[in-house]
């Protein structure tokens, strides 16, 4: 049965119809077209679908989209604002955080949710709060080096 | 200039989207009015289908559709072909079963595609992909090698006796016989490489779409090599000519050889796109790719080493077997032949080396090229071999090593197994690698873990590889069915900024940073005015892809004679601009000068004059300035280099540590270092991932116990060290821009280093073998059986 959910969607209010069934992730990506947030997988294992939910990461493929009712997601598309990429963006790029990309949208938002708990983080805790991200290209080096450089850069440190 | 040009770790122009969400992956392409596919796939490994009743499912309110493999049958749809034959000892060819998209009789595999289901939304798809019906008679299967290979095995196919595809040799047999009656000391392994499935974090997804109008169709696809595409599923399966069939690979989110083939879904799409004349998209969940995407590696191998009293390899003898799945896949055979045992020279100067292979059917995913692709199964048994071999010599890994290097004065060299290595400094390498890992230093840090109960090891490897693939003429004497060349079209617009159209195709190496850096190189221009075209033949003329580390040594070459072309036509615009000869201009810094003199003209000038040909040269020179060049390469490309691995190991546990990685690695002449360099940790952990983490498991009846990624240990960051990179360059000697290639190099030199490291660590306990992947079970079942 169709279920009606509003909620705030990188700062704009949305609502669509949805199936009960049907998951955060395919909400943002179907009937918002935000398709920054990938699905790499279906067991919960790839974190390529983080988003933020009221400020906190969450793997969108995890929760069904009528629990967001109500809430605030922020996405990738969302991250960085007046045209200026955010600095845990701009660390991403001049690290090569990045390789094909794919994971690249939920390995951000997930380091972004690490620098709000932890906003000086060390390399073994990065690498600790990033098991749930997995990275198929880089080994994760120029990641564990990016997110670093990018919570200097948001402390005021670059 | 020189700021973005070869040389410089240019940050990356692709990146920005990447980063802000805003890449274009298949997935995220929707088409108006599009249908969702579910494939319902065999349950069973082999079963012969007695029948499908489709009627439950085309009962289920927004489902379009349902086909099957009759249905494709009837159309005359073809069997996905086969792009390399091989030949047996006794010259016959290799036996080369069908291999039709849909199954209509017999399924092979859990996963063989039965039944298509098109519906007006991915959940209604898969809902009534359940209540299709299929009517299996379950048939014995072989789910291993080993099953595979004993006496009154099953058969996966009825006419490929003992489940044999083909018994393949290469080397001379006769001199290896000789070379170990002459031997002193021998040393022998047995040795499996385990099987192993890509996982690139993309999962596959193709779309298919039908223009009544223009009777054209086009195909969205996760595909590393669009064009190769194009002509397999056009020529070969659905008999559409190329006009008529467009190919796109937009962003692709990693390969690493997974998206090389020719898969089913591609031309079930395609297919099902004109019988219902709506666009049609398939998407594989995880757990589909595990059991669809072509799986790599799988082989099973004894091999033997002859020496001399000094410890000089006499003869190298090697018999493997080799799993090839259920059905051919595009490159399958190639694989385990001739990109693996033309590597079993190595980097050493063994005169006499004889192999054979048996390639053979088992009831599981077609295995294919897997990053490396031959040449890490060829490394990680010879490294292995050695080090066995610096045991039986008593000399030390890195002496053994060295008495056996090929010496730069030996270049070029032909090895007893078909390759000439043009270029190469091993020695120079491993050199590098045992400073920067402090190898000297090793025994002092041995003794602090030992003060804290744990085992340290270390571990060498050294590596060569043939890539650059391939040239085409050495490629289909051995049995290629295609040209491996590469094409390049350099397009400069009137107004000075270039289009470059590559037959390369990036999904994560960095082209269009890296190609950009070229043209800046070659023509002056401003790096953000140049704007790199891949991934679709219907803007690129003609490509063969990216595999096999070739994008730089191939399609990078390709780029850059079109770019000599372009000069070439430029300093002709600029004569007669400047009322000079052609002769007397130079072209740097993006201004052609008259030599000697101040009279110059800009290169946007010389663009505009050639596209507002008021003052040009008519009478001898056509308007326009755009050129294309097609590469086809003279040699491979031998890449090698040196790897040590330190590893702590808890003996309580088996826990394996890699608390130091050090790679020195000769990749020729390095465009952008610090794309060189992100590629060599990619690879280096995809390498430990083989070693440590990764194995492709089934079960006895053909079931993939390690099916989704819980189950399946892909390295995550806390797995892994950061890797010490470093390189030493002897440029490529047969190409223009002396590149080697650089994408495989850790996935082959990685797994014998942590192996040959884990079992340094265990010698003390006598263990002198472990089998990857190196799990804590594995290694602590290991020590408690040696103690």
């Amino acid at each position: 049965m169709p279920t009606k959910v509003s909620l705030t969607l990188n700062g704009d209010a949305v609502s669509a119809e949805v199936d009960s069934r049907t998951l955060l992730v395919e909400l943002i990506r179907e009937k918002f077209l935000n398709t920054g947030t990938h699905v790499g997988c279906d067991t919960s294992q790839c974190g390529a679908c983080v988003v933020h939910v009221d400020g906190r990461s969450v793997k969108s493929c995890t929760m069904l989209a009528v629990q967001a009712d109500g809430a605030d997601i922020t996405t990738i598309e969302g991250v960085a604002t007046g045209g200026e990429l955010h600095p845990m963006q701009a660390a991403f790029r001049e690290h090569h955080g990045l390789q094909c990309g794919f994971c690249t949208p939920g390995m951000i938002m997930s380091a972004l949710d690490l620098v709000r708990v932890n906003p000086d983080p060390d390399e073994a805790e990065i690498r600790e709060w990033l098991e749930g991200n997995l990275c198929r290209c880089t080994g994760y080096q120029n990641i564990v080096r990016a997110v670093k450089a990018g919570a200097d850069a948001m402390r005021g440190e670059s | 200039m020189t700021d973005n040009g070869v040389g410089a770790s240019v940050r990356r122009k692709e990146d920005h989207r990447f980063i802000t969400g805003k890449g274009q992956y298949v997935d995220d392409i929707n088409r108006p009015n599009q249908l969702y596919v579910s494939i319902v796939r065999s349950p069973l490994a082999h079963a012969r289908i007695r029948n499908v009743d489709a009627s439950g499912a085309l009962a289920v309110p927004g489902v379009a559709a349902v086909l099957t493999g009759a249905d494709m049958a009837a159309d005359g749809i073809g069997g996905l072909p086969c792009g390399w034959g091989i030949h047996n000892k006794d010259g016959s060819p290799m036996v080369e079963p069908g291999h039709p998209p849909l199954a209509a009789d017999v399924v092979r595999y859990v996963g063989d595609q039965v039944a298509v289901v098109l519906a007006e939304s991915r959940a209604i798809a898969k809902d009534a992909a359940e209540l299709v019906e299929v009517d299996y008679e379950e048939l014995p299967a072989v789910a291993s090698l080993e099953a595979a290979s004993a006496d009154g095995a099953p058969q996966v196919w009825d006419d490929a006796p003992g489940n044999i595809c083909f018994d393949w040799e290469i080397g001379d047999s006769s001199a290896t016989e000789a070379a170990f009656a002459n031997a002193t000391k021998t040393a022998s392994i047995d040795i499996v490489n385990n099987r192993l499935i890509a996982n690139a974090m993309e999962p596959r997804s193709a779309i298919g779409e039908y223009d009544t109008g223009r009777d054209e169709h086009t195909l969205y696809t996760t595909s590393q090599n669009p064009h190769v595409i194009r002509l397999l599923m056009g020529a070969f399966v659905m008999g559409i000519p190329e006009h008529k069939l467009r190919v796109i690979a937009p962003d692709v989110g990693g390969g690493f050889g997974s998206k090389i083939f020719h898969y089913a879904e591609e031309a079930i799409v395609t297919w099902a796109a004109k019988k219902v004349n709506r666009p049609v998209k398939w998407t594989a969940d995880r757990s589909e790719s595990f059991i669809s995407d072509a799986h790599g590696r799988d082989h099973i191998t004894h091999a033997e080493l002859a020496m001399d009293d000094d410890g000089k390899f006499l003869g190298l003898r090697v018999s493997t077997r080799a799993n090839l799945g259920a059905y051919l896949s595009t490159f399958g055979p190639s694989v385990p032949t001739y990109l693996y045992a033309t590597l079993l020279a190595g980097t050493y100067k063994t005169p006499a080396i004889y192999a054979e292979v048996k390639g053979m059917f088992t009831n599981t995913v077609p295995v294919d090229a897997y990053r490396g692709a031959g040449r890490p199964e060829a490394s990680y048994l010879l490294e292995r071999l050695v080090d066995r071999a610096a045991k039986v010599a008593g000399l030390d890994p890195i002496e053994i090593r060295r008495r056996n290097f090929i010496q730069p004065e030996d270049f070029p060299y032909a090895t007893p197994v078909a390759l000439e290595y043009d270029t190469g400094d091993y020695e120079a390498s491993v050199d590098q690698a045992l400073e920067l890992a402090e190898y000297d230093a090793f025994e002092s840090r041995r003794q602090e873990s030992e003060a804290r109960g744990k085992l340290r090891g270390i571990g060498v490897s050294t590596y060569i590889e043939a890539c650059g693939i391939a040239p085409s003429n050495v490629a289909g004497a051995l049995g290629a069915r295609a040209g491996l060349y590469e094409a390049g079209t350099v397009r400069v617009n009137p107004t000075g900024s270039i289009t470059v159209l590559t037959g390369s195709h990036s999904h994560g190496q960095g082209h269009e940073t890296t190609f950009a850096q070229l043209v800046t190189e070659a023509l002056g221009v401003d790096f953000d005015a140049v704007e790199i075209v891949h991934g679709d033949t219907g803007k690129v003329p003609f490509g063969m892809g990216t595999y096999g580390s070739r994008s730089a040594a191939v399609g990078g070459v390709a780029l850059v004679n079109a770019l000599e072309k372009i000069r070439t036509k430029a300093k002709k615009i600029a004569a007669h601009l400047l009322e000079a000869s052609d002769e007397d201009i130079e072209f740097k810094d993006g201004k052609l000068t008259v030599a000697g003199t101040d009279k110059s003209v800009a290169f946007g000038d010389v663009a505009m004059a050639a596209y507002v040909p008021h003052n040009y040269p008519l009478d001898t020179l056509e308007p326009g300035l755009e050129e294309t060049a097609f590469y086809d390469p003279k040699n491979f490309t031998f890449p090698s280099g040196c790897h040590i691995c330190e590893v702590e190991v808890d003996p309580d546990t088996g826990v394996v540590d890699v608390v130091r990685f050090t790679a020195a690695d000769d990749f020729g002449r390095i465009i952008n270092p610090m794309i060189v360099e992100g590629q060599v940790h990619g690879g280096v952990v995809q390498g430990i991932g083989q070693a440590l983490y990764e194995e492709c498991v089934y079960d006895a009846s053909g079931q993939l116990s390690s099916g989704t990624m819980m189950d399946y240990c892909l390295p995550k960051a806390d797995h892994v060290p950061n890797i010490d990179v470093t390189t030493n360059v002897t440029p490529c000697t047969h190409n223009i821009l002396g590149v080697k290639g650089c994408g495989e190099a850790g996935a082959i030199g990685a797994p014998p280093a942590v192996i040959n490291a884990v079992v340094n660590a265990l010698a003390g306990h006598g263990v002198d073998d472990i089998a990857m992947p190196a799990t804590p079970q594995r290694v602590w079942q290991a020590i408690q059986a040696a103690n």
